[in-house]
């Protein structure tokens, strides 16, 4: 028995915790409920296939091209227009205010162009503020109003005078389904729980008054770390089998690679968020300063870890902001293992990112925690 | 003698530009009983955090049971029991699990039977299932007690320890504290109470940071200087009047229908009393000063704690 570590004295910090934790009840309910509920939320309403969205049509010249392509394409389901004669300025407007997601602009020759055999051209302005949100409906555009066009002039052999259509919108390379989702979701509910209540922990001792009473027993920093980070490793082993197994069976998500992997790479990053919440609670006094600085971590790392919006999207400086997250490590790890079956070999350099942050915010606690009531 | 069981020397604690420890000096030898006083706000808390290790001193040193205050606040921890002054063991824990989680970081051999015979000699044996947060405040003190001796200390800091107890637990928990120190166990105990500081060894007034007093009861006392006669007739509150604010008088309290008159002159007081009581048709007789004409003489000569 070293002098940095008792069994007999870890064992008694675990069991406390552990009942402490248990009498919680809204706690307790909470560790259980916030993944269900999220996953629930996130992976049903968050749709990242869109059909219907609101459009505006600006067609000068009603002609039967037109109508025909406009017809087209609310076949796809992709486009529901709601404004179908409006006027450029009345479009502009409505994309600004956010009341439809696309205007689709059909030029006042577009007819004529048509006729003549000259190549028409429409143009679509997608809104970009959810990048993500317009890619299945405008790739969907060409060929639909293509399609749509050469039934209307009965012209089926290969056109010359193809359409062409302009798009004005962000790229978005990941497109994001909702397999792309629910493993993010792992990651996003781990470190909003693990986080939270570890970094509650040791502050609800220091707001009780009962951590003078335990710094003047012999328990050391570490043992004192470890027991608050194990019990909440535990949780966190709760929640990740609810989740995949929710993964698995409502969402059909499919498992392309090794579960061992998956599991050595969750159990790291759980490791690394427990650690860090318990780094937190050295930091702050009040239960309450713990939860802000909780969601001062929690709000940036959701933006920048590639779970909202795709990595590669981002430009180079918010890229690089988003490595300091574990999340972005985590969500690299297990969206190239559940979903493209990466090996260990592949997903290497996140693994071991994550162990870095393990190690460095391990250090970091051991450092920052007070001996002292100072 | 053996070397003491505190011994420290110029502890200073700062919080902010407020100095609350002032270079604080105090030796307590072993199996003594050691009653630790002042006014509220006045530092005994803070300065036995600093000598439990709980807080880092800004200036002075120190030994407890001879381990360096700075260096060796390990196995301070595992030798001293501290009681604090609020309750801080786990509300939401039982009794029998706060004492169990106690055992367990003292690694004490023998656990359950350690906590079921405190269960037992605490009387709450039948309440071990009962929530911490539930007991009545004087319960929860002696849970405290019980719990910070259970591991058999060589030394105990008490901060308060029967603050809202009632007066037959208070005698017990004395009786026990007695005993405890004939076998060779230290106390250091903070109180409020007057018959609680008289049945100390010794006692340690602070006041404001500084100790200002210390000794046997009979040595501060007597150092005090202090003269106490006694008023007793029909018209004590009408001599009263009279003396309070005259020469040489510096406190008075009525008790029942007689009236304690301290000074520090005594001379100047015999005087006055003898003048007031020729006007008003008492009579006066000399008294001993008791500890709380002492301790009320020291407040007052005190600057404001609050400030
Ligand atoms: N952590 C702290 N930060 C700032 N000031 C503090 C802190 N702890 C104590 N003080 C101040 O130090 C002074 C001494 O406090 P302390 O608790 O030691 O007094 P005390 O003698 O124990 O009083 P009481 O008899 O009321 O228990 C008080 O004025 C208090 O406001
Ligand atoms: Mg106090």
């Amino acid at each position: 028995m070293s002098r940095w570590l008792s069994f007999a004295r870890l064992w008694a910090l675990l069991v406390k915790e552990t009942i402490q934790m248990r009498r919680d009840r809204v706690t307790f309910a909470m560790m259980i409920g916030i993944p269900l509920v999220q996953l629930m939320l996130f992976g049903f309403a968050i749709n990242t296939d869109p059909k219907e969205l609101p459009a505006a049509l600006v067609a000068p010249t009603q002609d039967r091209f037109t109508r025909a392509m406009v017809g087209a394409l609310e076949l796809t389901g992709y486009y529901r227009f709601v404004a179908p004669d409006a006027t450029a300025a009345e479009a502009e407007e409505m994309i600004s205010r956010g009341d439809v997601v696309f205007v689709v602009t059909v030029p006042s020759d577009f007819g004529k162009r048509v006729e003549k055999g000259d190549a028409p051209t429409i143009l679509i302005e997608a809104d970009a503020t959810d990048p993500s949100a317009a890619s299945g409906a405008i790739s969907t555009l060409g060929t639909v109003a293509q399609q749509a066009l050469q039934r209307e002039t009965g012209n089926t052999s290969a056109d010359p005078a193809a359409l062409s259509v302009v798009v004005h919108k962000r790229y978005n390379p990941e497109g994001v389904t909702q397999y792309n989702i629910v493993p993010g979701l792992l990651g996003v509910i781990l470190q909003l729980t693990m986080v939270m209540m570890t970094a509650m922990a040791l502050t609800r001792e220091i707001e009780r008054g009962t951590m003078e009473n335990l710094l003047s027993m012999p328990a050391t920093p570490l043992e004192i770390m470890l027991g608050k980070v194990v019990p909440y490793l535990g949780v966190g082993a709760v929640q990740v089998v609810v989740v995949l197994a929710a993964a698995r069976m409502i969402f059909a998500v499919p498992m392309m690679g090794s579960l061992s992997v998956i599991l050595l790479g969750i159990f790291v990053f759980v490791l690394a968020l427990v650690i860090l919440g318990y780094l937190i609670s050295t930091v702050a006094r009040t239960q309450m300063q713990a939860m802000q600085l909780t969601f001062f971590f929690f709000l940036p790392s959701l933006m920048l870890s590639g779970f909202m919006f795709p990595y590669r999207g981002m430009p180079g400086w918010a890229q690089a902001l988003g490595e300091i997250f574990p999340l972005t490590h985590f969500l690299r790890l297990i969206r190239s293992v559940m979903l493209k079956g990466a090996d260990v070999h592949t997903v290497a350099q996140s693994l071991l990112a994550l162990t870095v942050f393990v190690l460095m915010l391990s250090l970091a606690a051991l450092m920052r925690f007070r001996r002292t009531l100072d | 003698m053996s070397t003491p069981a505190i011994e420290v020397s110029e502890l200073t604690k700062r919080f902010g530009e407020r100095t609350v420890v002032d270079r604080v000096s105090l030796s307590v030898a072993k199996g003594e009983i050691a009653g630790f006083l002042g006014p509220n706000g006045s530092g005994k808390t803070t300065t036995i955090r600093l000598m439990c290790g709980l807080l880092q001193p800004d200036g002075g040193s120190g030994r407890v049971l001879g381990h360096d205050i700075l260096t060796e606040r390990g196995a301070i921890k595992r030798e001293v029991g501290y009681m604090t002054q609020k309750f801080s063991f786990y509300e939401d824990l039982t009794i029998e699990e706060n004492l169990s989680f106690v055992a367990g970081l003292y690694q004490m051999r023998r656990r359950r039977e350690v906590v079921r015979d405190t269960l037992k000699d605490l009387g709450l044996w039948t309440r071990r299932g009962q929530l911490a947060g539930s007991l009545s405040g004087g319960w929860k003190q002696r849970l405290a007690l019980a719990a910070c001796v259970m591991h058999k200390p060589r030394l105990l800091m008490l901060d308060e320890p029967t603050a809202g107890v009632d007066p037959k637990a208070r005698r017990d928990f004395w009786d026990e504290i007695h005993r405890l120190a004939a076998d060779g166990l230290t106390v250091l105990v903070s109180t409020h109470y007057m018959d609680e500081a008289e049945r100390c060894h010794r006692i340690n007034y602070i006041s404001y940071g500084t100790l200002v007093a210390q000794g046997t009861v009979e040595e501060v006392v007597r150092d005090a200087g202090l003269t106490t006669v006694v008023v007793t007739g029909e018209a004590t509150s009408e001599a009263a009047n009279k003396l309070r604010g005259a020469e040489g008088v510096d406190q008075i309290a009525p008790f029942g229908n007689t009236l304690h008159v301290v000074g520090r002159d005594g001379e100047a007081l015999r005087r006055t009393v003898a003048r007031v009581a020729a006007e008003t048709g008492t009579q006066v007789a000399d008294a001993e000063t008791s500890l709380e004409d002492v301790f009320i003489q020291l407040m007052g000569d005190a600057r404001d704690n609050m400030s």
